[in-house]
């Protein structure tokens, strides 16, 4: 049963790698930088469409924890997005117009992108409403982590997707280029997440927080999940499966202790949910190109319409990592 | 020249040892480092050409060395021997490495061993003792052999040792040694390494080392045992192990730790961490400024590191930690209380409850409409909601979340067979779980209400078949609980006591004893209730006997009898 299992396996890894090879025909360079990438260099890996407005803070935060080159896909925008990216010296960017959902989510050009550029770096991949977290981030580089993963002989580190929002209307707040989206979305939920055991490809999946509370209250089981994995010593046998909360092959989603003990873990701050949510929520629900037939921007949508406060009064306010370190968001295991 | 001499090992980050070397150097201290074979001859070479301008820094003959084989130690042996030969003056050798920091002046370490001309530094104890070893090679590693590499050839190492093992091959410890084991850096005197270096016996031992694991933390420590004057097992530079036996690694962040370690020398310090560089090699005037030092943080940091990874905090469920069944430690990270019955039973029990224990008490957080949680909230910490169906889709998740929520508080749960069942499973695997149940207690609503009789009695056969599924799980041998189990028969003979015995494991009762009891709700007309009950062919018996007429109708006439303890 378990041989046929890790066999199934394996056909499906290699599947999503041809296909991914496959839809690399639909990335064109724009700039292609690549060149300038050292052994030894951390990357970051992200899909984008209309994100010009949170660019250079995405960018900043991840130059200052010392990620050396940015490998992005444009996705068809109509904002200045291309043209920012165009002109930064650390990134390399393609561009197409081909369909999100086809591409599982972006997920098919990051999986060729990870692999023709990844192999043997450690490789973050995230959206651009994505900042992470992880234990000591105000006070070692992203580099310290990752020699402390190479040395300890892990390979990928894990995450919950932590959703943050803001107290009050989601547009009583605007959101301006370079702005620190925490400093508006500065709330979270800290401590109603559901975990559960994937037993066939082995992640946990994390179910919870603001948008299981309001947005799905009465059908738990769709709310989305909140467990990823970004960071990832890249090799190009592996491959992402559904966004980055599992991957393949299955022993990388092991991120997780089973024997009771707690191993160093991140928390992703996910600052979706600012002013700009609302004209995004609306353009997707027309282009229809999001998870499971856009359901979540239904309820979303549904929503914004009743003027959505996600705020409550058990919110917590962010402060830094070590708060979460103590609510137990995240862990650093056995880094001191 | 300095009494000192220092011998460095080094494979990686050149700009540190290059940098630590010339703060030796400068001290006054002859410096021979040992660069590793593997290293590539530009990189070598580009390293030497930096030394080039201090005289008293010379690159010894190289190894290959390799994790846990001899190189490690026949490198230490050649850099001793080359930095005897060519510095007289040398009284003490302090092996390094190229990730060692020196903490304190130089100065302050010379004066400290020329305080102790004739002492050893070095942590050395025999395997029987400690139990310091990963991979459970203790006192194998001296009596066994080890041809392969465990870090390119795992397996072939592990399937030797497991053959050997099978063959009881056992090697024969030269003559004259005890075998002892310590951290690898050392600081020995001129005397007792000349003799180990020197010692006629030196080719025999050496072979028998150079089969054994890990020799570089017992070739020395083995041979000092032979023959040094006087040794403190004790290692001068500071360095911690963590579960998987590598060293701990310092950052900038640890530059007050360090600063307060008290210790000599530190490893391992991160190559990038400019910050410690800085405060310790760069300004010797301002490292004098010592603050009072505190050694034993260090010690407490790391332990609580290793107590994380091992142990984890128990009842926390999050990205990182997921015990499998039976593996959590303690399923909640806090005692708690559940009761169930006693609401049917007495009148505004939380209350009471409330009032006596000085407790958080919720209502039934498990009913079926919604999440009551105490004072009727609809949110309660780490913003969980009153939603049921929230709760449904996994409720050992909900339970342990709202202890972790609320831990340093214990919470009360009136639990009940009208609410869902399923968390139960857990509670009973729970040791932080007190659960009380007064067994029947649910028929007394169904006696008051006014419904029709023929829904009650379909509705008592429902909850006594569910009470009845809870009370085999709460009996069955595997229960970690705290479970407490009385019929209402019994309980209402007596109520006190068994309210004193729960009160008394929640709160600390001033002199011992309830002030006040709950009101019990009129049980006038009960057995009759359940004679009727009967006549219909539903038997309830979890309740224990209730008379059927008699007692009960002259209880109805006079007042019961009141059961509080008397006033004192």
């Amino acid at each position: 049963m378990s041989l046929r299992q890790s066999y199934r396996l394996r056909l499906q890894r290699r599947r999503l790698l041809i296909r991914a090879f496959r839809k690399r025909r639909q990335l064109r360079p724009v700039t292609n930088r690549t060149g300038k990438i050292r052994r030894g260099d951390i990357l970051l890996f992200a899909t984008m469409r209309n994100e010009a407005v949170r660019l250079p803070y995405f960018l900043k935060y991840y130059r200052d924890l010392g990620v050396s080159h940015f490998l992005l896909v444009d996705n068809d925008s109509t904002d200045r997005t291309l043209q920012f990216l165009s002109n930064q010296q650390d990134v390399s960017v393609w561009h197409t117009r081909a369909g999100y959902k086809k591409s599982r989510f972006g997920m098919d050009w990051m999986n060729h992108l990870l692999r023709v550029y990844g192999d043997g770096h450690w490789c973050l991949t995230v959206d651009p409403d994505e900042l992470f977290v992880y234990p000591f981030c105000d006070t070692r580089p992203l580099s310290a982590l990752t020699d402390w993963l190479d040395a300890s002989a892990v390979r990928s580190f894990g995450t919950m997707l932590l959703d943050m929002y803001p107290k009050g209307k989601l547009n009583a707040h605007k959101y301006e280029a370079g702005d620190n989206p925490v400093d508006i979305a500065a709330w979270f939920d800290p401590g109603n997440y559901l975990l559960r055991r994937n037993d066939l490809m082995w992640n946990l999946w994390i179910q919870g927080g603001p948008r299981a509370r309001v947005f799905f209250a009465d059908q738990p089981d769709k709310a989305p999940a909140l467990n990823k994995i970004p960071l990832v010593k890249w090799d190009r046998r592996y491959a992402y499966v559904s966004s980055t909360h599992n991957m393949l092959p299955r022993g990388l989603n092991l991120v997780y202790e089973q024997a009771g003990g707690e191993k160093a873990s991140g928390v992703l701050l996910h600052t979706k949910f600012l002013n700009t949510f609302n004209k995004k929520a609306k353009e997707e629900l027309t282009r229809k190109q999001h998870y499971s037939g856009s359901q979540e921007y239904l309820a979303y949508a549904h929503m914004v319409k009743e003027n959505p406060d996600l705020w409550c009064s058990h919110s917590e306010k962010y402060i830094n990592w070590r708060q979460l370190e103590i609510l137990g968001l995240m862990s650093k295991g056995n880094w001191a | 020249m300095s009494t000192l001499g220092i011998v460095m090992l080094v494979h990686t980050a050149f700009r540190r040892a290059e940098q630590v070397a010339r703060h030796w150097a400068n001290a006054g201290c002859p410096v021979v480092i040992h660069v590793d074979k593997a290293v590539p001859s530009a990189a070598y070479d580009h390293f030497a050409g930096k030394l080039a301008d201090l005289p008293g820094v010379t690159l010894g003959p190289r190894y290959r060395c390799e994790w846990g084989t001899w190189g490690i130690v026949a490198a230490s042996q050649a850099a001793s021997q080359l930095l005897l030969d060519q510095h007289p003056e040398v009284r003490h050798v302090y092996l390094t490495s190229g990730s060692c920091l020196p903490l304190r002046p130089v100065g302050e370490l010379i004066e400290y061993l020329n305080a102790r001309p004739d002492t050893d530094f070095i942590e050395s104890a025999t395997t029987a003792d400690v139990p310091w070893t990963v991979g459970g090679l203790e006192a194998e590693r001296f009596t066994l052999h080890f041809p392969f590499s465990w870090r390119k050839r795992r397996a072939l190492f592990d399937n030797f040792v497991a053959l050997q093992r099978r063959l009881r091959v056992r090697r024969k410890i030269p003559e004259g040694l005890v075998p002892h084991m310590g951290s690898q850096w050392w600081c020995l005197t001129r005397d007792t390494l000349s003799a180990i270096l020197n010692d006629p016996k030196r080719s025999q031992y050496d072979t028998y080392f150079r089969r054994v694991w890990i020799p570089d933390e017992s070739y020395f420590q083995t041979m000092a045992r032979v023959h040094a004057k006087k040794v403190e097992s004790r290692s001068l530079t500071l360095s911690k192990f963590d579960i998987q036996g590598k060293p701990h690694v310092f950052y900038d962040d640890h530059l007050q730790l360090l600063r307060r370690s008290d210790c000599f020398v530190a490893r391992k310090i991160w190559p990038k961490a400019d910050g410690l560089y800085r405060a310790f090699l760069t300004d010797p005037d301002r490292a004098l400024k010592r603050t009072e030092p505190n050694p034993g943080k260090i010690d407490r940091i790391f332990t609580r590191a290793v107590d994380r990874r091992t142990r984890g905090r128990p009842g926390l469920y999050m990205a990182s930690r997921y015990p499998n069944h039976g593996w959590e430690h303690g399923i909640t990270a806090w005692p708690y209380s559940v009761f169930q019955g006693f609401d049917d039973l007495f009148e505004n029990f939380g209350g009471w409850l409330n009032r006596t224990a000085g407790a958080r008490v919720h209502g039934h957080l498990f009913a079926r409409d919604r999440v009551h949680f105490a004072g009727d909230a609809d949110t309660f910490n780490g913003a969980m909601t009153d939603n049921a169906k929230l709760r449904d889709a996994n409720p050992k998740a909900f339970l342990t979340n709202v202890i972790w929520n609320t831990r340093g508080e214990r919470q009360c749960i009136l639990f009940s067979p009208r609410d869902r069942q399923a968390v139960l499973h857990d509670m009973v695997r729970d040791p932080n779980a007190q659960i009380s149940v007064i067994s029947g207690a649910w028929a007394v609503p169904l006696f008051k209400s006014n419904a029709n009789f023929g829904d009650i009695r379909k509705r008592a056969a429902l909850l006594q078949k569910i009470e009845n599924e809870a009370l085999q799980l709460l009996q069955a041998h595997h229960v970690q609980a705290r479970v407490r189990i009385w019929s209402l028969a019994e309980f209402i003979e007596a109520p006190l006591e068994p309210l004193q015995a729960i009160i008394e494991e929640i709160a600390h009762l001033p002199d011992n004893r309830l002030r006040e009891a709950p009101h019990m709700t009129d049980l006038a007309g009960f057995g009759p209730f359940l004679q009727r009950l009967k006549n219909e062919g539903m038997h309830p018996y979890l309740m224990g006997d209730f008379p059927a007429e008699a007692r009960t109708a002259s209880a109805g006439d006079r007042p019961r009898k009141p059961y509080l303890v008397k006033k004192s």
